[in-house]
């Protein structure tokens, strides 16, 4: 699997082949605090880059979690609708949201290092 | 108008406080732990609340401040014993509730406490009832702490003897470090708890009592989730001006003498929908699954008939399950009736539940 990237609404994307698996940033777990709901897209929908993808809830309020790359959804990750609070403990390995086929490389090439990333998260402190 | 702090402010920033701005006061939303875990040990040990930003509101006067005060408030304050508290309202001419509230009967008159967001409207709301001769004070030098959860009374006993013989909604003084406090048996999470009020230059020193007996800071997220689970209304979501008693399924909480005799505002409007019932009434509500059904969340009926709108809805980590109030016609409002939450769009199942959520355990 490729390195991880990062987008500036805190999702975090790897690669195999021409398959992207797409997930939430621990700082993004963070910022929300206790995850309580879920809502993972179904395979074969399609989502445009920068578009919403899936939904997450915590105590406080729901959020849209955006896909940081264009393709067609081959899976939710239902484990986490069942466990939403897994996503608080491995946001960013078994806590994954979907997997999409990719239609276009040079989106996830230009997206952020980890370290561009977290160097994004200090310079905007929410 | 400036943003107002509390005297805990600093104390708060000390513990991890994460602030928001609440009712014009900086307010800790959550500390380190975060919500669902200072909901949980709440329920299993003990949590304390500063909510110094409620309105503590003083009253001295004659037997006529009761006649006063009873023209807004439909409690039986004529018999109200001293040291007793009661939950009440108060009502404009519609019998809207313009707040929700605590009323203690003191020594030399009342106390009651309203909600932060409305103590200003309140006070003159209720000044118009006063006679010369009645006093009134919003006593800003008194903070006030919130200690809740079922190891409350052992821990509060070893500071103040005697505080583990007061009964529910009921108070009394007490000296601590010189100087008198007023501790009720009361609390807004559904778990046996006080409300201590007690003097801002004090009030440092009983949290760090508090603390090193392991009692944890609670913030408003915590206190939102703990109220809806116990089925208590939050003023401003749940009520409102628009909203009366009898819609809120509040009748309970009028006097049953002034349910008979009335002489309070909106009382023409509280018989009728009294003898009547009300259009629309306020529910408690359980989506199936997980989907969370939060405030303004359209209610429909099981054949997509829009029924009615959720006021307050979160995730409730002691029920483990989401947890929603709102309202609903009342031909709908039968426990176990199904019904559709639109969220997102999307229509999920759900059914109208007893209230509360989360069974009380009030020392009564």
């Amino acid at each position: 699997m490729s390195e991880k990237k990062f987008s500036k609404k805190h999702e975090w994307v790897s690669l195999e082949g021409d398959v992207a698996t797409v997930g939430i940033t621990k700082h993004a777990t963070e910022m929300l605090g206790d995850i309580v709901f879920v809502e993972v897209p179904d395979a074969g929908k399609a989502v445009e880059k920068e578009g919403q993808a899936a939904v997450v809830e915590s105590t406080k309020a729901a959020s849209d979690v955006y896909s940081p790359i264009s393709g067609e959804i081959t899976e939710g990750n239902k484990a986490i609708a069942d466990d939403p609070g897994s996503v608080n403990t491995d946001p960013e390995g078994v806590s994954w949201f979907f997997k999409l086929k990719i239609k276009d490389k040079g989106e996830y090439d230009s997206l952020m290092s980890k370290d561009e990333y977290d160097k994004f998260c200090k310079e905007n402190p929410s | 108008m400036e943003v107002q702090k509390t005297a805990l402010y600093n104390y708060h920033k000390n513990l991890g406080a994460k602030f928001v701005p609440f009712a014009g006061y900086e307010m800790p939303i959550q500390y380190k732990d975060g919500i669902v875990k200072e909901h949980i040990s709440t329920r299993t040990h003990a949590g304390f609340f500063d909510v110094s930003h409620m309105g503590q509101f003083f009253l001295e006067g004659d037997e006529t401040l009761i006649e006063s005060l009873e023209k807004i408030i439909p409690a039986d304050l004529k018999n109200l014993k001293i040291n007793h508290s009661k939950y009440s309202f108060l009502l404009n001419n519609e019998g809207g509730i313009i707040d929700d509230l605590i009323i203690t009967r003191t020594e030399k008159g009342f106390c009651i406490i309203l909600n932060a967001a409305c103590k200003e409207n309140d006070i003159k709301q209720i000044s118009q009832f006063l006679k010369k001769n009645h006093k009134h004070l919003l006593n800003n030098d008194l903070s006030l702490i919130a200690l809740q959860g079922p190891k409350s009374v052992e821990i509060l006993e070893k500071l103040i003897s005697g505080v583990a013989n007061l009964k529910f909604m009921t108070g009394s003084n007490f000296e601590y470090e010189g100087e008198n406090l007023y501790v009720t048996r009361s609390g807004y999470t559904g778990e046996d708890g006080f409300e201590i009020s007690i003097s801002n230059t004090k009030v440092e020193k009983l949290i760090d009592f508090l603390i090193s007996n392991k009692v944890k800071p609670i913030g408003l997220g915590a206190r939102d989730t703990l109220r809806l689970e116990a089925g208590l209304c939050l003023y401003g979501h749940d009520l409102n001006e628009k909203i009366n008693p009898v819609e809120a399924n509040l009748k309970w909480a009028i006097a049953k003498k002034r349910k008979e005799i009335g002489g309070f505002n909106g009382w023409e409007k509280i018989k009728n929908l009294l003898a009547n019932g009300s259009e629309k009434i306020r529910v408690g509500i359980k989506p199936d699954g997980k989907v969370i059904a939060r405030e303004n969340t359209k209610i429909f009926s099981s054949d997509n008939n829009e029924i009615g709108f959720v006021t307050s809805g979160t995730f409730g980590p002691s029920v483990n399950a989401p947890v929603a109030m709102g309202y609903v016609k009342s031909e709908f409002s039968e426990i176990g009736t199904p019904i559709q939450l639109e969220v997102r769009g999307k229509k999920y199942g759900g059914k109208i539940s007893e209230l509360p959520f989360y069974k009380k355990s009030y020392v009564k």
